[in-house]
């Protein structure tokens, strides 16, 4: 079936929990309403003529400017051969969406993937706990103003740059051509080696 | 003798983030596998709760490479970013590059000229071999069979050279770019391929003889941690691991990219020849048969390369695409379906870079499947799932 196609059997069953059809640039999506996603998706499994039965990913975008955390659901059907994109808007003070472990298992990991990089809250998942990162880590590393933690049991997360104090060849260039001095060639080794 | 009591899996409160540190062991023991062990393929760790030589449970904990390659993506151009993507799969670098390069490529709608996609096949489909052979050497070797380790590698290195002699890097080779490849194929290159392939066919069948279909070796997986098709499926297995279940799926046949469609070849998938379906010699049996699909590619590939014409699209120096375009790649990798999900950001790189491996998905499955297994067994089972730690970690 066509993206267009999902989306009217999606619409003729849930009405206006599923948004309109995006004009998107290459893959259509549609906007679900966050406390509407488990119900849509064990539809988009158990309907004979959908059959999605795999999640194939799930991505969480952070977006400061609108103050929105997206979901992103990627589903697929081995039987049909068709795919589908659903996007939930959540709420970027309070990343909260229900998990959909209990319709794909593959969503047990994805999701604790997204709320160890994302803070993104599943309730009812069975076992959210960090997965890349270490259990006591503070903060989500793909918010878009995550600041680390200057160190982690004494180890320290930053180091200095080797290449601090540096200049760039081409900036001495400039710099000499804007002084007006542009047959003194400058002497770009003393400083690149300091 | 008399047949096994049936195993009891202890219930766990599973609310708690602490989870592991309250596994409730009652008479059980818990053992760390890992994360330094060399059959766990890199650096993941087990937590195996068990009954003697029985596990109840084994619990993958993985993070331990995790080099926030996804953070990376938003801080790189968009070109800038093709290094990287080989550190994701270091074992099969080629495609990660492919990957990353077929996103960017649909965001912007470019069309790569034809010499350049067959570039691009011919230096996939040798590092699907290479990557192949590593797996069913090391699986082999893991069960106890250590020679044929040493004759896959030895066919590695071969591959190793001719990826060399194209790009100049043995691993983490950086071919491709945006748009196209970075070098063309040297002069006699196509030569080199043939012969390479005249003698690898060969060693195919020997290596069949010495260990696919050898007793002992089908004794040991035959009927192993079988997969069931329905449940590859829901946890989103990918790849041979899919195929050995059963399913007839491959990327390049069903979602055709590149110039997969003009090149013949089969799709092998697990019959369940000396055990059940999609046990553990199914998915080593998969990847053998693949090696030999690829070598057809690659002599197809030989005879169709067009002589002379660009490698590379017409790019602009800076790439900049509007802001909140998104797009969705999906590539047969040498691990299976391979997924770049990307969103354009304001400047000249991403907002947003996500990658979905076939190696982290497996890693899901594994606690589900260890369960009544044998600690030797799960041996097999992390062998036979392919899975490469960087892969899981990103």
């Amino acid at each position: 079936m066509t993206f267009e196609e999902i989306h009217q059997r999606l619409v003729a069953k849930f009405g206006e929990r599923v948004g309109p059809l995006a004009p998107a640039n290459k893959d259509a999506w549609a906007l679900v309403q966050t406390a509407a996603i488990v119900e849509v998706c064990r539809h988009l499994k158990e309907d004979p003529e959908l059959a999605f039965d795999c999640l194939m990913n799930l991505s969480g975008v952070d977006w400061p400017k609108k103050n929105q955390i997206e979901v992103v659901y990627h589903l697929w059907s081995y039987s049909k051969r068709h795919s589908f994109i659903l996007k939930c808007q959540l709420d970027r003070a309070k990343p909260e969406i229900a998990s959909i472990e209990s319709v794909w298992k593959s969503a047990d990991w994805l999701e604790r993937e997204q709320y160890d990089l994302l803070g993104i809250n599943f309730t009812g998942h069975p076992d959210l706990r960090r997965i890349m990162m270490p259990d006591d880590w503070i903060g989500h590393p793909l918010l878009k103003d995550y600041k680390e933690q200057p160190e982690w049991h004494n180890i320290t997360t930053t180091r200095d740059s080797p290449l601090d104090g540096f200049v760039r060849l081409d900036e001495l260039r400039k710099k000499a051509a804007a002084a007006g001095a542009e047959s003194a060639a400058p002497a770009p080794k003393k400083e690149l080696l300091q | 003798m008399t047949s096994p009591k049936p195993l009891e899996i202890p219930t766990m409160d599973m609310t708690s983030k602490e989870v592991l540190r309250r596994i409730e062991v009652g008479g059980d023991m818990l053992l760390n596998m890992g994360p330094q062990h060399p059959s766990t393929h890199g650096v993941i760790n087990f937590l195996v709760q068990t009954d003697g030589e029985v596990m109840k449970r084994a619990i993958p904990e993985v993070g331990y490479l995790h080099r926030s390659l996804e953070k990376i993506g938003e801080r790189c151009t968009y070109n800038g970013y093709m290094p990287y993507t080989d550190r994701v799969d270091y074992i099969a670098a080629m495609f990660a590059n492919q990957g990353w390069a077929m996103a960017v490529e649909r965001l912007l709608g470019t069309v790569v000229p034809e010499r350049g996609e067959y570039c691009r096949v011919i230096a996939c489909e040798l590092n699907r071999i290479a990557s192949h052979l590593i797996s069913v050497g090391t699986m082999a070797m893991d069960v106890g069979a250590v020679t044929p380790f040493p004759y896959a590698l030895r066919e590695r290195e071969f591959i190793n050279d001719l990826l060399e002699e194209l790009c100049g890097a043995r691993l983490t080779y950086n071919y491709l770019r945006i748009g196209g490849v970075a070098f063309d194929l040297p002069t006699g290159y196509e030569e080199k391929v043939a012969t390479f392939l005249d003698h690898f066919e060969k060693i195919l069948d020997e290596f069949n003889r010495l260990i696919t279909y050898n007793e002992i070796f089908i004794k040991r997986l035959a009927h192993l941690a079988p997969i069931p098709a329905q449940m590859a499926i829901d946890y989103c297995l990918v790849g041979p691991n899919l195929r050995a279940s059963g399913v007839k799926f491959d990327v390049r046949k069903d979602l055709p990219y590149s110039i997969y469609p003009a090149l013949q070849f089969n799709v092998p998938v697990g019959k369940g020849e000396m055990g059940t379906l999609g046990d553990a010699w199914d998915r080593f049996w998969c990847r053998v048969e693949e090696m030999r699909q690829s070598c057809r590619i690659l002599r197809q590939c030989l005879a169709q390369i067009p002589k002379g014409g660009e490698i590379m699209a017409k790019m602009p120096r800076k790439i900049k695409i509007a802001e909140g375009t998104e797009a969705y790649s999906r590539i047969e990798s040498a691990r299976g379906d391979m997924q770049y999900y990307a969103v354009a950001g304001p400047g000249e790189n991403a907002w947003r870079v996500k990658i979905r491996t076939g190696s982290f998905t497996a890693m899901g499955i594994i606690d589900a499947l260890s369960r009544g297994l044998m600690i030797a067994d799960l041996v097999a089972l992390i062998a036979s799932l392919d899975v490469v730690a960087p892969e899981i970690d990103r």
